[in-house]
C-alpha cells in the first residue's frame, strides 16, 4: 500500500447510500430467449469467436474468427468493420432493425502486465452521421466479454419492451430477459446490476461484474454514450468510462436495451495465455518503470488525469471558449487543474483496467448534486477530463462546481459530454446574436456562462420533453443549423460557418484555426472530427515542423494510421506519448516516440505469437483505416464534399474575431497574401475577413488534395481498388463497388483535385487516375 | 541583431537563458525539447545557458497530443 494510502476497509466516498428491493427487481425479469455455450480457452490473445444477438428474431449464435480475419482485420475495432460488413446494408440508418451495436475487444486488450491494455472498441451508424461510428472506452467490460470466450458482441434487431443481455461467463450461458423495474440513468442501473448479478454479496465478486448502459438522455437525443463499468473495489461502487462519441447509447436505448452485462469466472495476468509470457512481462515493467519515475516530472497524469492540458492549451491559445471563438480567456484559470485536484479523490489508483500505472481516471467522491432529480445526493462524478472541462469553457461556464454538475449528468442521462458541449456553445452563440432568443428556445435563457439553463436544457432531454427547440436542439448542431435556416434566422453562412460541426458529429475541444494540418486532422477523418485520429497543433502551429502541404499530408497518413492500431488491439493510446522515455529527444523522430513503438511490436509478438515489425503494425491498420473509408462511401458518403469543415475552424468568423487577433491576421495578409502594411492599414475588417476567408478554404482544399494522393485514394476521396489490393483486400464486392463509384464521380466530373494552383504550383499528380499507372 | 525560434524570426534579448527564452515565447508546455543550433540543451541547463545572437533556436513540443 502506498504512503497515506486508506486501507480498503476503512474507506468512505460520502457518497449517499442506495438501498435496492433486488429481490423484486430479479423476480421482474422474464428470460425471453437464452443460449448455453461450451466455455472456451483464450489462445494468444483471441477467444477465437464472436457472438452474435438478433433482439428481433431471438437468435443468439456463435460466429468463429479465421485465420484470414485475423490476418486482414487484426482484432478490436477491425473486427467490428468486418462483421458489419457481412451484416448491414448499404441503405441502413442508425434505427434501422438492422443496424448494429458492436463491442469488440482485440487480441491484446485485458492484458494486466502493459499499462492501458483494457479497452473496449464500439461501432454502430450513427444517427448523428449516418456512417459508421467507431469509439473507445476503458472499463472492465471488453476483458471479461473475452474471458467470458468471446472476442466481440454483435447486436441486430431490436427488442419489443426493455430489456438486459447477460454474458454468463460463469455458467456459460446468455440470456436476454426483461428489465421492466430496473433505474435508466447508469449510475443507478450499474449499481443496481452489479449487485444483483455478483454471484456473491462480496466486493471481490462484484468486482467480476461488468455493465453497459445508457441513460434517459440517451433515449432522447442523438449523443447518446454508453457507460462501461468498473467495479472499484475501495470506493465500493461501479464507476464509469465512457464511449462517448457518434450516439451509440441512442442506439442501445433504440433497441431496447437498458444494459448489457458480463461476469467471469475468475482472471489473472496470464488469461490472454500469451506466446511468450517472460518478453511480456520484460516489456510491460519497462514501461510501468518509465511512468512511475518520470510521469510527475512530465504530463503529471497520475495526479490531475488529462485536465493537466486546461492551463496549457489556454496558454498557446488553443482552449475553445465561447463556442471556438477564442483560444484563451481571462477566466480560464479558475478551471487549471489545480482547480480540480483540490476535489479530486488522492492517493487511491485510478487505472480504468487492472495494471495501468498511468492511472488517469480519476474522480471526486461525495459531489452534492445541485440540480435536477438528483438535487441534494452525494454522488461519486467520473472525471472531470479535458473535454468535458473545455466543453465548460466553450460555454464559458468558469466554475469548477458547474463542470462537475455538467459532468455527473452527462455521464448518469448517457449524454457525450463533447457533442452536448459543443452544440449547446453553438446554440449560445446563435442566442448571443439574436438568430435563437427565449422564446424560440422554449422559454430557456440559453446565453453564455448560464449554467442553469444548461443543466436546464438537458433535464428536459432526459425528460423526453416535447418543446420543439428541446426536440431539434437534443439531435445536434447539425440539425439545428438546418432548422435555422428553414425558419430563415439568422444569414445562412453565418449559421454554417459558425456550427462546430462536420459530417453531423460535433467537434471535439481543440481551437484549429492557426493549424492548417489539424484542420485537417479534424475534417479528412473517417468517423468525424474526433482527434482520436491525429493530434498535430504542436507540430504544426508551434514546431513549424510539417510546413509543406507535403508535409502535412504525411503526418496525417502516418498519425491516423499509427492511432487507428491502438483500436485494432484493444488498448489506450495515452501509454504511448502522454510520458516518454528520458532520451527520446535525442531519436530521430521524437514526435512518434520510437522507443515505445518498438515496446508495441514486441508486446504483440509476445501476445500472439506473430513476427511482425513497426511497418506491419502501419500495416494492419491501413487496412481497416482503407476499408472503414470504403464502408463510408458504400454508405453513401465518404467523398470531398463529406470532408467539409465549417469556417469557424479556419479562421475568424466575426469581426469581434478578427479584432481579438488583429496582429496576427493582419501579418499574414501582409506575408501569405502579398499586401502591402499600406494596403493592409487601409482595408475595412469585413474585407480583411473575406480574403483571409478565400485563402484559408482554398489551403484547405489543396490539403485535401494531398491527403487523398498520400492515402490512394482518388482526388474525390475515394479509396482505390488498387490501393486495396495492394492492402491485401481483395473482397470483390467492394473492389467492383470502389469502382462503380469511381466511375460514377468520373461521370459526374468529380474526380479533379479540389485545390487551385496558381503560378509556380501544382497538384499532387497531373494524371487523375494516377492509380491506373501502378 | 535577432534569432530564430522554430523557424521564425524572434528578436535577440542579451543575456537571455533558455528558461527566460521559454518563458518570454509562452511556452509552458512541460514536454519541451530545445535544441540551440542542432545542439540539445539539457533541461537541467535551461536556467543556466544563454541564448546566443543569430542562433536557431528549436522548441520542439513533444506531445502528439489530445
Ligand atoms: S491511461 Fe487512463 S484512460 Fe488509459 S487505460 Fe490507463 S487509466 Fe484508462
Amino acid at each position: 500500500m502506498a504512503e497515506g494510502q486508506i486501507p480498503i476497509e476503512e474507506y468512505e466516498t460520502g457518497n449517499t447510500k442506495h438501498k435496492w428491493d433486488l429481490k423484486k427487481l430479479k423476480f421482474a425479469h422474464r428470460v425471453i430467449f437464452e443460449y448455453n455455450y461450451k466455455k472456451g480457452e483464450i489462445k494468444r490473445g483471441y477467444a477465437n469467436r464472436t457472438l452474435y444477438l438478433n433482439l428481433t428474431k431471438k437468435e443468439i449464435k456463435e460466429k468463429p474468427v479465421t485465420e484470414d480475419m485475423k490476418k486482414k482485420f487484426t482484432g478490436g475495432r477491425g473486427f467490428g468493420l468486418k462483421l458489419m460488413w457481412a451484416s448491414i446494408k448499404s441503405s441502413t440508418r442508425w434505427n434501422s432493425d438492422e443496424n448494429e451495436l458492436l463491442i469488440t475487444t482485440g487480441p491484446l486488450c485485458g492484458t494486466t502486465q502493459y499499462p492501458g491494455s483494457g479497452k473496449s472498441l464500439c461501432l454502430t451508424i450513427s444517427p448523428s452521421t449516418d456512417i459508421i461510428c467507431d469509439s473507445n472506452v476503458g472499463g472492465f467490460f471488453g476483458p471479461y466479454l473475452k474471458f467470458a470466450g468471446f472476442d466481440a458482441i454483435e447486436i441486430q434487431g431490436k427488442a419489443k419492451q426493455d430489456v438486459v443481455i447477460v454474458v454468463d461467463g460463469e455458467k456459460g450461458k446468455i440470456s436476454v430477459e426483461t428489465a421492466p423495474l430496473e433505474e435508466t440513468n447508469s449510475h443507478l442501473i450499474n449499481e443496481q446490476l452489479t449487485h444483483m448479478y455478483a454471484s456473491e454479496n462480496t466486493d471481490k465478486s462484484r468486482q467480476k461484474v461488468s455493465v453497459v448502459s445508457a441513460g434517459k438522455g440517451a433515449e432522447h437525443s442523438y449523443w447518446g454514450c454508453l457507460n462501461f463499468s468498473f467495479y472499484d473495489i475501495r470506493r465500493k461502487l461501479p464507476r464509469m468510462k465512457q464511449a462517448g462519441r457518434g450516439g451509440l447509447g441512442t442506439v442501445l436505448r433504440d433497441k431496447k436495451i437498458k444494459a448489457i452485462v458480463t461476469k467471469i469466472e475468475k482472471f489473472d495476468g496470464v488469461s490472454n495465455n500469451p506466446a511468450d509470457p517472460i518478453a511480456l512481462a520484460k516489456v510491460g515493467t519497462k514501461l510501468h518503470r518509465e511512468i512511475r519515475d518520470l510521469d510527475r516530472h512530465q504530463c503529471n497524469m497520475r495526479a490531475v488525469g488529462t485536465v493537466h492540458l486546461v492551463e496549457i492549451m489556454d496558454e498557446y491559445d488553443l482552449l475553445p471558449t465561447e463556442n471556438y471563438r477564442f483560444g484563451s480567456f481571462p477566466k480560464a484559470s479558475k478551471i487549471y487543474s489545480p482547480k480540480f485536484f483540490k476535489h479530486f479523490t488522492k492517493i487511491i489508483p485510478d487505472g480504468c483496467w487492472h495494471g495501468c500505472t498511468m492511472a488517469c481516471a480519476k474522480t471526486v467522491d461525495g459531489f452534492t448534486v445541485m440540480t435536477g432529480p438528483y438535487k441534494g445526493q452525494k454522488t461519486t462524478v467520473d472525471g472531470p477530463e479535458y473535454e468535458t472541462v473545455a466543453c465548460c469553457s466553450n460555454m464559458s461556464l468558469w466554475d469548477p462546481l458547474w463542470v462537475l454538475e455538467f459532468n455527473f449528468y452527462c455521464d448518469t442521462y448517457g449524454l457525450d459530454t463533447i457533442s452536448t458541449g459543443t452544440a449547446i456553445a453553438f446554440y449560445m452563440e446563435m442566442y448571443e446574436y439574436g438568430i435563437l432568443n427565449k422564446e424560440r428556445c422554449d422559454g430557456l435563457e440559453l446565453c453564455f456562462g448560464n449554467g442553469e439553463a444548461v443543466m436546464e436544457f438537458m433535464h428536459r432531454i432526459a425528460q423526453g420533453n416535447k418543446g420543439e427547440f428541446t426536440k431539434i436542439a437534443a439531435k445536434g448542431a447539425r440539425r439545428v443549423k438546418d432548422w435555422l435556416i428553414k425558419n430563415a434566422w439568422g444569414t445562412p453562412q453565418l449559421i454554417e460557418d459558425c456550427g462546430m460541426e462536420s459530417k453531423g458529429l460535433e467537434y471535439s475541444e481543440y481551437v484549429t484555426k492557426e493549424s492548417l494540418a489539424m484542420q485537417g486532422g479534424y475534417g479528412l477523418t473517417l468517423k468525424g472530427p474526433q482527434h482520436d485520429e491525429a493530434w498535430l497543433i504542436f507540430m504544426d502551429m508551434v514546431n513549424n515542423a510539417i510546413p509543406t502541404f507535403e508535409d502535412k499530408a504525411e503526418a496525417l497518413h502516418y498519425f491516423p494510421m499509427w492511432r487507428t492500431w491502438f483500436g485494432l488491439n484493444g488498448l489506450c493510446k495515452l501509454p504511448w506519448n502522454d510520458v516518454e522515455p528520458a532520451n527520446n529527444a535525442e531519436t530521430d523522430e521524437p514526435s512518434k516516440v520510437p522507443e515505445h513503438t518498438q515496446n508495441y511490436v514486441e508486446y504483440q509478438n509476445a501476445i500472439t505469437g506473430w513476427n511482425v515489425d513497426k511497418e506491419e503494425l502501419i500495416l494492419q491498420s491501413e487496412r481497416c483505416y482503407n476499408w472503414q473509408r470504403a464502408m463510408n462511401v458504400w454508405l453513401g458518403r465518404g467523398r470531398r464534399k463529406d470532408d467539409w469543415i465549417p469556417y469557424r475552424s479556419m479562421g475568424p468568423v466575426t469581426e469581434m474575431e478578427y479584432l481579438s487577433r488583429k496582429d496576427r491576421y493582419d501579418k499574414q495578409l501582409v506575408e501569405k497574401l502579398g499586401h502591402s502594411e499600406k494596403e493592409v492599414e487601409k482595408m475595412k475588417i469585413k474585407e480583411k475577413i473575406e480574403l483571409l476567408y478565400d485563402y484559408r478554404q482554398a489551403q484547405y482544399q489543396k490539403l485535401a488534395d494531398a491527403v487523398y494522393y498520400r492515402r490512394g485514394w482518388t482526388p474525390n476521396g475515394i479509396p482505390t481498388p488498387q490501393k486495396m489490393k495492394q492492402l491485401g483486400m481483395d473482397d470483390p464486392k467492394m473492389l467492383k463497388l470502389l469502382q462503380d463509384k469511381i466511375n460514377e464521380d468520373e461521370k459526374a466530373g468529380l474526380n479533379v483535385w479540389g485545390g487551385k494552383y496558381g503560378k509556380g504550383e501544382k497538384p499532387p499528380n497531373i494524371h487523375l487516375k494516377y492509380w491506373e499507372k501502378w | 541583431m535577432g534569432i530564430e525560434v522554430n523557424g521564425r524570426k524572434v528578436e535577440w534579448v542579451k543575456n537571455e537563458t533558455v528558461k527566460y527564452l521559454l518563458r518570454r515565447m509562452r511556452y509552458t508546455f512541460p514536454l519541451v525539447v530545445v535544441k540551440i543550433n542542432d545542439k540539445i540543451i539539457p533541461r537541467k541547463d535551461f536556467s543556466d545557458v544563454i541564448v546566443p545572437d543569430n542562433s536557431k533556436v528549436a522548441v520542439i513540443h513533444m506531445i502528439s497530443g489530445g
